[in-house]
C-alpha cells in the first residue's frame, strides 16, 4: 500500500510496488485520457530550494495532467527562507496547505528531515548529490518499456560515475532484479565508488566489469546510460584532454552496438552524446524524459491514493 | 594492582581502550565533579595487556549508549558496600542521537537549527555508523 507514504530513497519501495507503480505509469501512457480528473481538487506542493526547470516542469506537468492544481516556489528567495523560516516549519506549513509536496534541495538529506514534520506524502525531486529516486524510476520505467522487463540485461554506465548520483542510485535498484550485469566505464579517476562495489555489487553477487573504453564493450550492451564527463573533476588538464573525446557518442561508435540497444541519458545532455545520434531509434533519451512525466503521474496517484 | 574495594559506593568504569580513559573522564565532565573520582592510565590488564580506568565514588547516571558507541568493551561495574552488585557489560548502540555531529558540510545537519544528529550502526564489527540524513559513513575515533 503506496497511499501516504515518502519518497525519499529509491530503495524506499520494494519491487513489488515499483511494479504496481509503473503497470499504471503503461496505463496512463497507453489511454491518458482516462486519467485526466483523477487528480481534481488536489493539490501539489512544489517547493525548489534550488534552480530545476526539468524537474519542476515534470512534476508540474504530471499533477496537471491529472486535474489537479499546484502551488509553490522555484528558488529559495521567493520563499520565507529569506526570513530565516527553518525547513520543519516550511513543510509543516506547506502539508497543511496541500495534498501532496515534492521537494528539491541543495542540502543531503533535507527531504528526510522534512518528511519527519509531514503529514501528507512527500517526494524527493533530488537533495544534493545524495538521492534523485524519481529519475531512478523514470530510469527503470523506460528500461521495462523498452525491454519489456527489468532483468536479464547487460547495462553500460559511461562517464562520471564516482559523482554521478543516477548512476548510483541505478545500480542499487537494478542490483534488486535478476541476472544483471554492469559494465562500467570510466576513466580511472571517475571509477564507481568502492561502497557500491562492496556493498552492492560484490555484497550481492552481481557480476560486473570496470573498463576504460566504450568500444571495447559497445557491442556486449542492451543498455548505455551515459553520463556526462566533467572537466572540473579532473585534476589534471591532460587526463581530462586525452579522455573526454572516448565519452562522446557518435554514430561510428553506435557501429558495432546491438540492433536493440537503448541509449539513456538522465538529461540535461551538454556534448556526450553527439547530436546526429538523436535520428538512431536506438536514441531514447528524449523518451525517457517523458517517461518521467508518466511515472511521476503514477506515483501522485498511488501516494495520494486515487488509484 | 588495582583494588576496587577502595569504593564505597559508586561504579567503575573498566577496561576502557587505553587512551580513551581520558575522552571519557572529559565526556562524563569528571574533571568538574565535587565527588571522589580517579582516571588510571594504561593500567596492567590480563585481557587487554593495557586498559584504562575510571572510578566514581558518587551515584551518577551514565550514558551507556555513548559509552558503549565510544568503545563497546568497556564494563561497568557497580559497587555498593566495597563489593560490586552488577557488571554491566556494554556494546555498540544500534542508534545513536545528539552525540556527535556529521561532518558533511552538505548535509542538511549543517544548516538546520536545532536539528539532532542521528546515526544508524550499520556495521558491527567495524564499528561503523551512517548518518540517517546523508548516508555519510562514521566509527568513534575519539
Amino acid at each position: 500500500m503506496l497511499k501516504g507514504r515518502h519518497l525519499i530513497d529509491s530503495q524506499d519501495f520494494t519491487v513489488e510496488e515499483l511494479d504496481q507503480i509503473f503497470e499504471l505509469a503503461e496505463n496512463i501512457m497507453e489511454k491518458p485520457e482516462d486519467f485526466i480528473h483523477l487528480c481534481d481538487g488536489k493539490l501539489l506542493g512544489t517547493l525548489f530550494f534550488e534552480p530545476s526547470t526539468r524537474t519542476r516542469l515534470s512534476f508540474e506537468s504530471a499533477m496537471l495532467r491529472l486535474g489537479g492544481k499546484i502551488v509553490g516556489f522555484s528558488e529559495p528567495s521567493s520563499s520565507s527562507v529569506t526570513k530565516g523560516e527553518n525547513l520543519a516549519d516550511t513543510i509543516r506549513t506547506v502539508a497543511a496547505y496541500t495534498d501532496i509536496i515534492t521537494m528539491r534541495h541543495p542540502k543531503e538529506g533535507a527531504p528526510k528531515y522534512s518528511s519527519l514534520y509531514c503529514d501528507v506524502p512527500l517526494i524527493n525531486a533530488g537533495d544534493g548529490g545524495h538521492q534523485h529516486p524519481t529519475q531512478t524510476l523514470t530510469d527503470l520505467l523506460t528500461i521495462k518499456v523498452a525491454k519489456g522487463e527489468i532483468a536479464n540485461l547487460t547495462i553500460g554506465l559511461c562517464g562520471d560515475l564516482k559523482f554521478g548520483r543516477t548512476v548510483h542510485s541505478l545500480v542499487k535498484a537494478m542490483s534488486r532484479y535478476a541476472n544483471i550485469k554492469f559494465i562500467l566505464i570510466s576513466p580511472q579517476e571517475l571509477q564507481i565508488p568502492e561502497y557500491i562495489k562492496s556493498e552492492i555489487l560484490d555484497k550481492k553477487s552481481i557480476e560486473y566489469v570496470e573498463v576504460e573504453r566504450l568500444e571495447e564493450v559497445m557491442d556486449q550492451l542492451d543498455i548505455l546510460y551515459m553520463t556526462r564527463v566533467q572537466k572540473e573533476r579532473f585534476f589534471n588538464e591532460a587526463d581530462y584532454i586525452r579522455l573526454k573525446d572516448s565519452y562522446i557518442l557518435n554514430n561510428d561508435k553506435l557501429k558495432s552496438a546491438k540492433e536493440e540497444l537503448i541509449i539513456l541519458h538522465p538529461l540535461p545532455r551538454v556534448n556526450e552524446i553527439s547530436m546526429e545520434v538523436d535520428n538512431d531509434p536506438r536514441a531514447w533519451y528524449f523518451k525517457q524524459a517523458k517517461y518521467g512525466m508518466f511515472v511521476r503521474m503514477a506515483l501522485i496517484c498511488k501516494l495520494l491514493g486515487v488509484k | 594492582m588495582l583494588n576496587i574495594n577502595s569504593i564505597t559506593k559508586g561504579i567503575v568504569i573498566d577496561h576502557i581502550k587505553p587512551g580513551y580513559g581520558i575522552k571519557i573522564f572529559e565526556y562524563l565532565k569528571l574533571n568538574k565533579a565535587d565527588f571522589t573520582v580517579a582516571l588510571i592510565m594504561n593500567a596492567v590488564s590480563e585481557k587487554l595487556g593495557r586498559k584504562d580506568i575510571i572510578k566514581i565514588e558518587n551515584e551518577i547516571d551514565i550514558d551507556l549508549t555513548m559509552l558503549g558507541f565510544m568503545d563497546a568493551n568497556i564494563t561497568i561495574n557497580v559497587i555498593e558496600n566495597e563489593v560490586i552488585t552488577e557488571k554491566i557489560n556494554l556494546s555498540l548502540p544500534d542508534r545513536v542521537e545528539g552525540i556527535i555531529e556529521c561532518k558533511n558540510p552538505r548535509c542538511v545537519t549543517s544548516s538546520e537549527r536545532g536539528i539532532v544528529h542521528r546515526f544508524k550502526l550499520i556495521d558491527e564489527n567495524k564499528g561503523r555508523y551512517k548518518c540517517e540524513y546523508c548516508n555519510q559513513i562514521y566509527s568513534w575515533e575519539g
